[in-house]
């Protein structure tokens, strides 16, 4: 028995929740960099703490891999439920591994291999322990020697005690075992190489490509209200609070923590929130009062399926629309959508000091797929980080909102200076207190607004194009589906293609329409239902995108599905 | 200083003519002026409504944020930066009705700031509907056979929860007033003072009169560090009792219990990370 022989295998392990999923998707990618090759994952699971169906799909390549494709060249399933789950993924191709208690009722035609993995858990104490087993069975496949994941281990297990270290590195040597068994009959990864420089690069998670970019922005205050998928930047940032001096607090609702972190801006301190959908929609009063108070702020929007609760723990691009046009009345603001974790840690880097420039706020937009997917890259660029200093001392008689020719007043802090720093939600004068003088309304207005996105249209981050110049087809896309369409071009390798991708959807950038004009077909990608993106530019540019390809299942594209219908678009 | 350093000249003041607000805005100042505390190291946050306008008539540092949502900037503000005052003062709609669950939740934070609540049991900037305090069968243009619903207790509910220093006052009596604002100020923790203040204009029910029949100051012999004393004088509803109910000068504050203070008290808003420890965090993550 065989796979396919090819320098790429996408594998997938499926199990319910509380079986630990996660925690050998952890293991496996470390492992698997470690061994030197590239890795990539990404996961589905459902809302709930125990039980349902969860899979994750790691993909290991000799090439730079970052994408979700449908392809399963191997299951490993850990309960009876998953193959059900997967069904519409399993092909003649797939190898499934799992116990034969498990796989009772697997279709004949299927390549199976069982595997005494549960029932060697049992054996071991319990069925804890399949995840570890099942992650040395995959680990010793794929050709990783047991010392690296004997370490992985150690290091993962090490908090929860000696003993437990002890009985996870027999659970992985009863998966090695397994795997020499396996082996005999399976032979797999010939074609992939090993390229030792990867052992050393990052292997990041889009949350921690964009925490890492608060940190370099000096992010100092987040108050924020747990909401999957932006929980776990929340978490990552409280981590970090010790060693860089971040404040974050739990606040009360999604209501009070942007309340808070514009009341923490207001002091001098750069804030975010992180929030979802329904957390976001209630921050919306919130957002108004940044743009009235020119308080920066920095919001990071991790996108799921709404509306209401929606589909808690699935990804979508649904709430473009709602940031754009969050918050009431009209203030300038940014909103970025990095498609890859480089972009990501420079975006968010940029946020705070583009926040603290424009005394705006400034969107980062993610969604589950990105935020939860990891890959390793070869490093993070430092070279332009930098803090840029927009807080003044204020003199004596400081009028925080001078009217200034470019619309940008100098921004004071309380307690730095002799002046003092008066804003306020209502329509307010130079000096910030209330006003109902229609003339310096109109004046406040131009300023927050026109002269605001002004400055701002001159340094919007041009989309990056894919491919040459000389396209008849263009594909456009935002935020997450970077990697995955990307990907699809190469699988095409057609010189007629090309991609653009927007890291920056608000405000859209200026020569949009030329790159659309230059194509004979365009053709856009989105997870949502009614192609807000493409929207957006018909509003903005008047064009309209020839065809729209709309996911909103609450699962990403796949490479696959990007393939056909570009394929299908080319009339192939 | 004197009450005069914190005074607004030119200042459109919004109130009708005889508002209790006057005599919060005066004896404020006084107040400020007496602990000299510095314009500009003093910041007022305040929410929306008729008691929401009091920072503007004061020189100061001013946060007029939203409707209800003055504790969260201010809890904000005072723990990026400790060395300023930070006193939130809004009205009763705003603090009990619009922000009660801020309410709730800052009392349990405990932040080193004062919450000054006017009290008049009325909306008077939306022109006279029930506000959260208004008492029993007090009819109004929305409430139009008269309120049933149980009038909310601030006193009782921060005793409750531990609040560490309670108080309530009557805007006339411009003197305990005053005393009492000094002691929540200084106080070390969550402060809030209830003033009671009448409306002139749209509450004819609860007026200078009823305040003065209807309050008296609790006794010398009331000790507020006794918590089940002071909920039991706070369910006083007859008559209502004034002066400080309740005080816990022991509970730790929300920016003593931040990690970033315990060894180095620089406010947050001086401080910058260091790119060595940046980069060593990026390399830790080599793995996961």
């Amino acid at each position: 028995m065989s796979l396919k022989s090819r320098d790429d295998l996408s594998i997938v392990l499926c199990g319910e929740a509380g079986q630990g999923i996660q925690t050998v998707e952890g293991i496996l990618v470390q492992a698997i960099k470690l061994a030197g090759y590239n890795v990539c994952s990404s996961k589905e699971y459902m809302s709930r703490v125990r039980g349902g169906l969860n899979s994750t799909e790691i993909r290991i390549s000799s090439k730079r891999i970052t994408a979700y494709v449908d392809r399963m060249d191997m299951l490993l399933a850990l309960n009876e439920g998953a193959l059900e789950h997967l069904k519409d993924r399993i092909n003649s191709d797939t190898l499934i591994i799992g116990d034969d208690q498990q796989l009772k009722t697997v279709n004949q035609e299927y390549n199976v291999l069982k595997a005494p993995i549960l029932q060697s858990a049992q054996e071991l104490g319990g069925i804890i322990f399949a995840n570890v087993i099942a992650a040395g069975v995959l680990s010793n496949l794929l050709n990783i020697h047991s010392d690296v994941f004997d370490q992985i281990i150690r290091d993962m297990f090490q908090r929860k005690g000696e003993e437990i270290v002890k009985k996870d590195i027999k659970a992985g040597q009863k998966g090695y075992q397994i795997g020499d068994e396996l082996s005999d009959s399976i032979k797999i990864i010939s074609k992939i190489d090993k390229n030792p420089v990867i052992k050393d690069e990052l292997l990041l998670s889009g949350t921690d490509a964009v925490g890492l970019g608060c940190i370099a922005g000096n992010c100092k205050f987040m108050a924020s209200y747990p909401m999957t998928p932006s929980t776990s930047l929340q978490i990552f940032m409280a981590h970090h609070g010790e060693d860089f001096d971040i404040l974050f607090e739990q606040a009360e609702d999604e209501i009070a923590a942007l309340n808070m972190s514009i009341g923490a801006s207001y002091a001098g301190a750069r804030s975010m929130i992180a929030t979802s959908g329904s957390g976001f929609a209630l921050m919306e009063e919130a957002v108004g009062l940044s743009g009235m108070t020119e308080t920066p702020v920095v919001i990071y929007v991790g996108q799921r399926p709404g509306p209401a609760v929606g589909l808690p723990t699935r990804t979508a691009q649904e709430d473009l629309n709602l940031t754009i046009f969050s918050g009431p009345g009209e203030f300038a603001r940014i909103i970025f959508a990095p498609g890859n974790f480089q972009e990501a840690f420079k975006i968010s880097h940029q946020a705070f000091n583009l926040a603290d420039k424009y005394q705006i706020p400034v969107f980062i937009l993610s969604d589950q797929y990105f935020a939860e997917s990891y890959y390793n890259i070869p490093s993070l660029d430092l070279s332009d980080v930098e803090i840029e200093d927009y807080i003044i001392k204020t003199p004596e008689n400081y009028r925080r909102y001078n009217l200034t020719a470019d619309g940008i007043s100098p921004r004071g802090i309380p307690g730095y200076g002799e002046g003092v720093v008066v804003v306020d939600s209502d329509e307010h004068d130079e000096e910030g207190h209330i006003t109902e003088d229609l003339q310096i309304r109109t004046e406040m207005v131009n300023k927050r607004y026109h002269k605001k996105m002004k400055l701002i249209e001159k340094e919007i981050i041009a989309p990056e194009l894919i491919g040459g110049d000389g396209y008849d087809i263009l594909v456009i896309g935002w935020g997450s589906t970077y990697s995955t369409i990307k990907e699809a071009l190469n699988v095409l390798g057609s010189d007629e293609i090309s991609f653009l991708h927007f890291n920056q959807v608000y405000p859209l950038y200026s020569n949009t329409l030329d790159y659309l004009e230059n194509a004979d077909k365009t053709i856009i990608f989105e997870n949502n239902a009614s192609g807000q993106f493409a929207k957006f530019i018909k509003m903005e540019t008047g064009f309209n995108i020839d065809e729209k390809i709309l996911k909103y299942n609450g699962m990403p594209f796949s490479v696959e599905e990007v393939v056909k219908s570009l394929e299908s678009l080319r009339g192939l | 200083m004197d009450a005069k350093d914190f005074d607004m000249t030119g200042a459109d003041v919004a109130w009708c003519p005889g508002c209790g607000n006057f005599l919060i805005l005066k004896t404020l100042k006084e107040t400020l002026a007496e602990m000299e505390i510095k314009p500009e190291n003093l910041v007022l946050v305040s929410g929306i409504g008729q008691a929401g306008k009091l920072p503007h008539y004061l020189k100061c540092n001013l946060f007029n944020s939203l409707h209800g949502r003055s504790l969260p900037p201010a809890v904000a503000i005072k723990a990026v930066n400790p060395e300023l005052t930070v006193i939130d003062v809004s009205g009763d709609g705003c603090s009990y009705g619009e922000g009660g669950n801020h309410f709730i939740h800052n009392i349990r934070r405990n932040p080193d700031i004062t919450n000054i609540v006017h009290n008049n049991m009325v909306y008077g900037l939306t022109k006279g509907q029930a506000s959260p305090t208004s008492r029993s069968k007090f009819k109004t243009n929305l409430q139009v056979e008269g309120v049933f619903l149980e009038p909310f207790n601030p006193l009782s509910i921060a005793i409750a929860l531990r609040a560490s220093f309670v108080a309530r006052a009557y805007c006339s009596d411009t003197e305990q007033t005053k005393e009492i604002l000094k002691k929540a100020i200084e106080h070390k923790g969550y402060a809030l003072v209830d003033i009671f203040q009448p409306c002139v204009t749209f509450n004819k029910t609860n007026t200078y009169q009823w305040f003065k029949e209807n309050t008296y100051y609790l006794e010398e012999s009331h000790n507020p560090t006794d918590i089940n004393q002071a909920f039991k004088r706070a369910m006083e509803t007859d008559k209502l009792p004034l002066g400080i109910f309740y005080m816990d000068n022991d509970r730790k504050t929300f920016e003593e219990n931040l990690e970033i203070y315990y060894d180095d008290k620089t406010p947050l808003y001086k401080r910058k990370y260091e790119m060595d420890k940046l980069k060593s965090l990026i390399e830790s993550k080599k793995r996961l």
